[in-house]
């Protein structure tokens, strides 16, 4: 008969994510690529949004894109013709989000030389993407108004880690009885660090502030101040 | 959609581990769910049940979930409550200064092998 004996593990299931999610970040700091991880519900703006504020920027800094989706490439071909800038298009396999090292086999499809800021495109979901960490820089998130101000109390995880919300759509918040009031308090409620800018990515209102954002968060990164 | 994900992640934190202590196969897995993980523990197992029977040394490994009750602590009245029937408000005193103190785990406890 085998013997059979109990090995003790007690780890967290993400434990293993997590640190390779702390590499990837080292590694792309020695690259000097700001990896930006841009999450939100299906059809909140997230494609429309990166157009934008891509076209804002791409005269300042270098920008790649991946854009992740269960299926098709309509989105990396969308940003490609709208922005000029590399775009490439990851499938995950029918998962629901992106790990630490789908993020690492996503970027070497990509050309990083000189590329100051990579933009991943998050899985459109409030769950899961937040409880994989990518070993981007920052997180980002959009909250569109047709979504409700209620949003934040429902997806608290979400909420909790990103360091910037932006609240798009903005221009139909009158039909939506959206509380821009009310949704912010429960964005600090549940992240009192999270910085939020209303934007309207199709008017172009608050793209810039966005814009801004990115730049200033990627100079306090090169110059370690991002704690 | 999720729970698969994070099988995989767990299929694949048990086989590093199997590989480390030379085990021939694995029996079991305890794995510890709290009740505000996200995860829900009959899909969770559906998944593992399906994933498994692509493993070697984990083929034939059964799957024990441990629930973990989640509890809520109030930083103004000093009381815990159980978070599911009260959310982030106290029960007690109504404060909302609250915080979670178990309830999110999604470990790995133990697991049973046989070696080599």
């Amino acid at each position: 008969m085998d013997e059979v004996r109990i090995i003790e593990i007690k780890k967290s299931i993400f434990d293993d994510n997590d640190k390779d999610a702390n590499r990837l970040r080292e590694e792309l700091k020695a690259k000097g690529v700001f990896l930006l991880n841009l999450m939100s519900s299906p059809g909140s703006g997230k494609t429309t949004t990166l157009i934008s504020t891509i076209n804002a920027l791409k005269d300042k800094i270098k920008i790649a894109v991946m854009e992740a989706d269960i299926d098709s490439d309509v989105d990396a071909i969308k940003i490609k013709e709208a922005t000029g800038v590399q775009s490439i298009q990851l499938h995950t396999g029918g998962m629901c989000h992106l790990d630490a090292e789908m993020t690492r086999q996503g970027l070497r499809g990509l050309d990083l030389n000189d590329v100051d800021l990579a933009i991943l495109e998050n899985v459109g979901n409030l769950v899961c993407p937040a409880e994989f960490d990518t070993g981007a820089s920052k997180n980002c998130m959009i909250l569109s108004v047709p979504e409700g101000h209620d949003k934040p109390l429902k997806y608290p995880l979400m909420f909790s880690i990103c360091d910037l919300v932006l609240i798009n759509k903005m221009d139909v918040a009158p039909y939506f009885d959206f509380d821009l009031d009310k949704c912010s308090q429960y964005i600090k409620m549940r992240n009192p660090n999270a910085e939020i800018i209303p934007i309207c990515a199709k008017t172009g209102e608050g793209v810039d502030k966005f814009a801004d954002w990115i730049i200033k968060n990627i100079a306090k990164w090169r110059n370690n101040e991002n704690a | 959609m999720h729970e698969l994900g994070v099988v995989f992640h767990c299929i694949k934190q048990v086989n590093e581990i199997a590989e480390e202590n030379n085990v021939k196969r694995v029996n079991s897995v305890t794995v510890e769910i709290g009740e505000v993980s996200t995860v829900i523990p009959y899909y969770f197992e559906d998944c593992w049940n399906w994933a498994v029977k692509k493993e070697t040394v984990l083929k034939d490994a059964k799957l024990y979930i441990e629930k973990i009750e989640a509890v809520t602590h109030c930083e103004n009245c000093i009381k815990d409550y159980p978070t599911v029937a009260h959310g982030k408000i106290c029960p007690y005193c109504g404060s909302e200064k609250t915080y979670l103190l178990k309830g999110n785990e999604i470990s790995i406890k133990q697991i049973e092998v046989v070696d080599n």
